[in-house]
């Protein structure tokens, strides 16, 4: 027998609560499909809070996920620092020049407010919204990049990789620049209305550094960070591998970590059943190749691999789905959900895992 | 010279200079430079690459990697010296995008294993293709780390086979990496899964070319 219907809300909190909802919660990260739901550019599109409240509403009605995401682009917090956006017609906005141009300009950085910050206002706005509209039912999950991979930004990664070996004291003062803006900055979401933050990590990864310098650096950094921040956080590393630390990873506190498509779920339930909540791990990349029967496949093998006794959200590997992914291909994965996802998930055998 | 390899790799890898370059030296003092470039410096960021793509061996240390050896081969073969790799022509660039980590790691690794390499730094689709045939190159290599940036590939391919340019086109970075089908839909000509990587497909190019 099916579980009875639960709301996005609750549907969510149980999966996180290492128990069984009526269905796999479906986290569509979708932002750049929401200029497309407006007929606008990307640019045109991030350029007030209501475009981004109506696209996403629309969004979350079209493609059935259980979550709204109030992601405008990883630049907007840069943009607080000081620096740009650059918008593409085609993909996600990029980071203009940096705003670090040498590490000496570390020495005098000035941590900046967030209340007097024009584009951070536009996602609280957003998030208010978003809030306003949907009240306790749907979360809302808000953003904010982990003080250890914002540097890549400010400061561009290959000088950011040479601060971290050559410079220890310098990078400390950054670290601590940026632990105070990252937690004003999750905390005025959360304040606003956001459910949980996504706290982008992709410099933690074992594929960016090894073990044994995250745990002296990036793993202490989010310790810190994430025990000031007054709410739930989901870890993402943005595609990059996380099996080799997830011990670390555990150990920061956070409640969620986001999955490469380059590690088998299995590995990670596996490793993880219990400790922590996986999302993942859709391949956003191949996904603009996808025909809805391969959709359907690719998110039969996720839930197959993660989704019994809950602890699991399907979602994509990189915390934001390309702007090439298709309306079809999208629809068609929230159908498999529709149909392969509900609890009890008794079609799951040993064959269906592979 | 095997023997060296490994403890020159270990060196690398736990970003200890000073032991490296003491390696290099002992190297030095029984062969030429370009032997202990080709046999030692190409063999360990070999391995190292292929660890990379592995998941054993983190970014950090192949770009650190790639910085320590560039500087010690260019202390012993300075751009001008003959015994340098200068065929066939090539470039790097970061295409349509602003990510140039990839390319600096490529860039580096190319010059440490001897070869001289054109760095365009970042370029749009059609400055590009005017650059490649202006410089007669041979061989180009693509750097990206957006899907919009990979797609722009085809671009770039599809206008240098109009133009009658006699260049292979090697693309690398993250979308190649995770659609292995993607190079060869956007009409490249090899796809690299790390730096090592392209210093082997520009030999094996070179091969063919001869």
């Amino acid at each position: 027998m099916n579980a009875p219907a639960m709301n996005s809300m609750q549907r969510t909190l149980t999966a996180l609560g290492q128990k069984e909802p009526d269905q796999v919660p479906l986290f569509l990260l979708t932002t750049l499909h929401g200029a497309k739901e407006l007929n606008l550019s990307i640019e045109d599109y991030f350029s007030s809070a209501e475009n981004v409240v109506e696209g996403q509403m629309r969004l979350l009605k079209k493609y059935r996920s259980d979550c709204l995401y109030a992601f405008f682009h990883a630049s907007i917090e840069t943009e607080a620092w000081g620096g740009s956006t650059i918008y593409l017609p085609d993909g996600p906005p990029l980071c203009g020049a940096p705003v670090i141009g040498k590490s000496q300009d570390i020495d005098t950085l000035q941590v900046p407010n967030i209340e007097s910050s024009a584009p951070l206002a536009k996602v609280l706005a957003t998030i208010r919204g978003l809030k306003q509209r949907v009240g306790d039912t749907v979360p809302i999950v808000g953003v904010a990049i982990s003080p250890f991979s914002l540097p890549v930004m400010q400061m561009g990664f290959h000088a950011y990789l040479e601060l971290i070996h050559e410079q220890p004291v310098r990078f400390e003062k950054l670290m601590q620049a940026n632990e105070a803006f990252t937690v004003a900055w999750a905390n005025a979401q959360l304040e606003a209305g956001a459910t949980a933050i996504c706290y982008f990590d992709p410099v933690a990864s074992t594929t960016i550094v090894p073990r044994a310098l995250y745990q002296g650096t990036g793993m202490r950094v989010a310790q810190r960070t994430i025990a000031k921040i007054k709410g739930p956080t989901a870890m993402h590393l943005a595609s990059g591998r996380g099996l080799g630390i997830v011990n670390d990873i555990i150990s920061t506190g956070t409640a969620v970590i986001g999955v490469s498509a380059q590690e088998d779920l299995a590995e990670w339930k596996q490793a993880t059943t219990g400790r922590i909540n996986l999302l993942g791990n859709l391949n956003g990349v191949e996904m603009r190749r996808w025909t809805p029967e391969e959709a359907q496949k690719q998110v039969k093998l996720a839930i197959a691999k993660a989704a019994r006794g809950g602890g699991f959200i399907l979602g994509d590997n990189h915390g934001e789905i390309p702007w090439q992914v298709s309306e079809e291909v999208l629809l068609a994965i929230g159908d498999a959900v529709q149909r392969w996802g509900r609890y009890p998930l008794s079609w799951i055998t040993e064959e269906a895992c592979n | 010279m095997d023997a060296f390899i490994k403890p020159f790799r270990d060196a690398l890898e736990s970003l200890d200079r000073a032991q490296a370059e003491d390696l290099f030296q002992r190297v030095l003092q029984q062969y030429s430079p370009l032997e202990a470039v080709e046999k030692v410096v190409l063999p360990a960021l070999e391995q190292i690459g292929t660890a990379w793509h592995e998941g054993s061996v983190a970014l950090s240390q192949v770009y650190m990697s790639g910085r320590f050896c560039e500087a010690l081969v260019d202390s012993v073969l300075p751009p001008s010296d003959p015994d340098r790799k200068h065929q066939p022509r090539s470039a790097i660039v970061v295409l349509s995008d602003y990510h140039d980590l990839g390319k600096r790691i490529v860039y580096s690794v190319m010059r440490a294993s001897g070869f001289e390499v054109f760095d365009y730094g970042r370029m749009d689709v059609n400055e590009l293709v005017e650059r490649a045939i202006a410089d007669h190159l041979r061989v180009l290599l693509i750097s990206v780390l957006i899907l919009p940036s990979a797609l722009k590939v085809r671009e770039v391919c599809t206008q240098l086979k109009a133009r009658g340019a006699d260049v292979k086109v090697v693309v690398g970075g993250a979308p190649f990496i995770f659609d292995d089908q993607l190079w060869r839909e956007v009409g490249a000509d090899a796809m690299g899964q790390s730096a090592s990587d392209a210093v082997a497909i520009v030999e094996r190019l070179m091969g063919e070319m001869q």
